[in-house]
């Protein structure tokens, strides 16, 4: 017996142990439980993850852009008016400066970016082709979007007379680095600038059509001089992207759109698929528990001699309780620790498995620790509680009778 | 044989403290409060006193069970006094109980129902272990010596069931002087046993009754053993029909 251990754990691990058939049963039952739930949570997190990371890697969290320009009636009531909605026109944030350093004052904002973003063309020889022009501050900007490890061929320093544009336009334009190109606006500014970096967002649209400038050739071109037509947030978790969104709209009256409102299909369908996750945990750490006080209750039946007699020897009703609570809790946790090391097996196997034609894996499959930490404090919680039922009967199980049987 | 009447238990009663155990007038009734209300005891008056060897006869069905789990703090009485070591047990709340039960009263039953998960020795250091919640050197001699003075050093440290069955029973007597009982109540301790190897036991028994002066009240069928005892207490229908110091021995 050991000296460390307390009555009711000695017994309930000389009960666990005389039962032994019974006993790995369970606990295999548990594992195989603990491994799927780990299995199904790694494979959707890294999922989850890989597509998150992706979008956010060509979009900012938050974009601030100037309030919408509302078309007022001149005249009130009496007469039948239609209002027509205005045109937008292109405009900067009004005193972008300090808006934006008030943003970065918030607590959870990382890094803020101004953009100015407009229509133009692209020419080069004979090829037109539109563009969307995106001037930007590189420095900021790189901790905002990942845009430095798509650029496949050149770099973005972008001083005033630079342009990166991505592979496709530099095909149908014939350019390369070093290559010179005209860029045209509507409103008649034209510069010609020299392709210093090629980049590569793995969307086709975006490679042929977006280009990024420096900020203060995009805002010569654009007619904005001294304006931003946004600015781009970044934050430290991207799903309160919402709430501070709202909370930016709150403090500088600026539209403020989200990642989250601006992907709403793609959320509802990572909310639908972190539902059925939740469903399938629940339905296999039900069945983990009756499995576990199933177990007990018989063994309490089996036992109800030998406990009478405990009861008999002057062991309390609290003592009893706890000895059926430990194994419950017992059972679980072995079973969870069992459990976790088979649902790293799957994972692993699973990705030798899942991989593309290429032979890089399909996606990576992220293994947080926290994870398994979870998965044996859940499965012992569910231990003890599916415990209860049976402690209960056996600390109220009457001595007299129990011994006489 | 002569019979005499036990002095001190008729006439005025002494005071409680002198007695192991005194029974007032105890009556026991199942089914309370419903048609199928049954008194299986009547009025028991009885004292036992420190060192006693006493038998508790009868037919089946007389009480005699009923009577051992009032004494034993298993059960309460539906009215009476009992008193244990003077103290007024009708006063107690179920965990005093457990704990007057636990230290001032062995059990030794028909079977042993020892743990079998358990070796003998740890057997033996239940109860204390139950009562002091860890593990230590001194309940573990204590529990060795019990097994000495039962006659079982040799086969301590086997498992609860890989012992024969009279060898079982004497773990199941030195478990219940683990704590030093003032009182044992035996239920048939040996009911189960072939004839050589109950009295190998109940020779146990005496001998510790001798050594440690506890108190000792078994329940027996068998006339040779009640013979051996110092007392003998007959139970017929849920009184006591004679109670007489067996002056035979």
């Amino acid at each position: 017996m050991n000296p460390l251990l307390p009555f009711e754990w000695i017994a309930a691990f000389r009960f666990m142990r005389e039962g032994l058939s019974q006993t790995l049963l369970i606990i295999t039952g548990v594992a195989l439980g603990v491994a799927v739930i780990v299995f199904m949570s790694a494979l959707l997190s890294g999922l989850q993850s890989n597509i998150i990371r992706r979008t956010l890697n060509s979009q900012a969290p938050i974009v601030v852009l100037p309030p919408e320009q509302l078309a007022r009636p001149l005249r009130q009531g009496g007469v039948a008016v239609t209002v027509q909605p205005r045109s937008q026109k292109l405009r900067s944030i009004d005193q972008w400066q300090k808006i934006r350093a008030d943003i970065e004052r918030m607590p959870d904002v990382t890094e803020v970016t101004p953009v100015v973003s407009g229509p133009g063309f692209a020419l080069r020889g004979n090829a037109t082709k539109a563009v969307t022009l995106i001037g930007i501050e590189p420095e900021s900007y790189l901790r905002v979007i990942a845009l430095a490890e798509k650029v496949i061929q050149g770099d973005i320093t972008l001083t005033s007379t630079d342009i990166v544009i991505g592979t496709e336009l530099a095909k149908d334009l014939g350019a390369g680095l070093g290559d010179k190109l005209r860029v045209s606006t509507a409103s008649g500014a034209v510069e010609t600038l020299r392709v210093t970096g090629i980049f590569d967002f793995g969307n086709k649209a975006v490679n042929g059509r977006n280009v990024f400038v420096g900020l203060r050739t995009a805002q010569s071109l654009l007619n904005l001089v001294g304006g931003v037509s946004s600015l781009e947030i970044k934050i430290r978790d991207p799903f309160a992207a919402e709430t501070i969104a709202q909370a930016i709209y709150a403090e500088t009256g600026l539209l403020a759109d989200s990642w989250i409102k601006t992907n709403a299909q793609f959320f509802t369908a990572i909310a639908a698929q972190s539902l059925s996750n939740t469903v399938i945990r629940f339905f296999v750490g039900l069945t983990a528990a009756l499995g576990i006080a199933s177990v007990l209750v018989v063994s309490v039946v089996q036992k109800s001699k030998e406990i009478g007699i405990l009861r008999a020897m002057g062991t309390s009703r609290g003592q009893i309780l706890r000895l059926f609570l430990v194994q419950g809790g017992a059972m679980g946790l072995a079973g969870s620790m069992l459990g976790s090391l088979l649902g790293y097996v799957f994972l692993l196997v699973w990705q030798g498995v899942a991989r593309n034609p290429d032979g890089t894996p399909l996606f990576s499959i992220e293994i947080p620790p926290l994870l398994f930490l979870a998965a044996a404090v859940g499965a012992t919680l569910v231990g003890i509680l599916s415990a209860v039922v049976p402690a209960r009967q056996a600390a109220r199980l009457d001595p007299a009778v129990a011994i006489r049987g | 044989m002569v019979e005499t009447t036990v002095p001190g238990d008729a006439g005025p009663p002494s005071a409680p403290a002198a007695d192991t155990l005194r029974l007032g007038g105890v009556c026991k009734s199942y089914g309370v409060g419903t048609p199928v209300e049954n008194e299986v005891l009547h009025g028991i008056d009885l004292a036992l006193r420190p060192g006693e060897f006493a038998a508790l006869v009868g037919p089946s069905g007389g009480g005699k069970s009923t009577l051992l789990s009032l004494m034993g703090l298993l059960d309460r009485p539906s009215a009476g006094s009992l008193h244990i070591l003077g103290e007024d047990t009708g006063k107690l709340n179920d965990s005093q109980l457990t704990r007057l039960r636990g230290s001032a009263i062995g059990f030794v039953f028909q079977y042993h129902h020892l743990l079998p998960a358990f070796t003998a020795l740890e057997n033996v250091m239940m109860p204390i272990l139950a009562a002091r919640g860890r593990p230590d050197r001194d309940m573990r001699d204590t529990a060795a010596a019990l097994l000495d003075q039962v006659g079982l050093t040799p086969w301590r440290d086997h498992l609860a069931n890989n012992i024969s069955g009279g060898q079982q029973q004497r773990v199941a007597v030195a478990r219940a002087l683990a704590m030093q009982p003032s009182l044992v109540l035996a239920d048939e301790p040996t009911g189960n046993l072939d004839t050589k190897t109950a009295d190998g036991v109940f020779d146990t028994l005496r001998r510790v009754n001798e050594a440690s002066h506890t108190t000792f009240l078994i329940v027996t069928h068998d006339p040779r053993l009640a013979q051996r005892c110092d007392r003998i207490i007959d139970l017929v229908d849920g009184r006591i029909v004679s109670d007489r110091a067996n002056v035979a021995r």
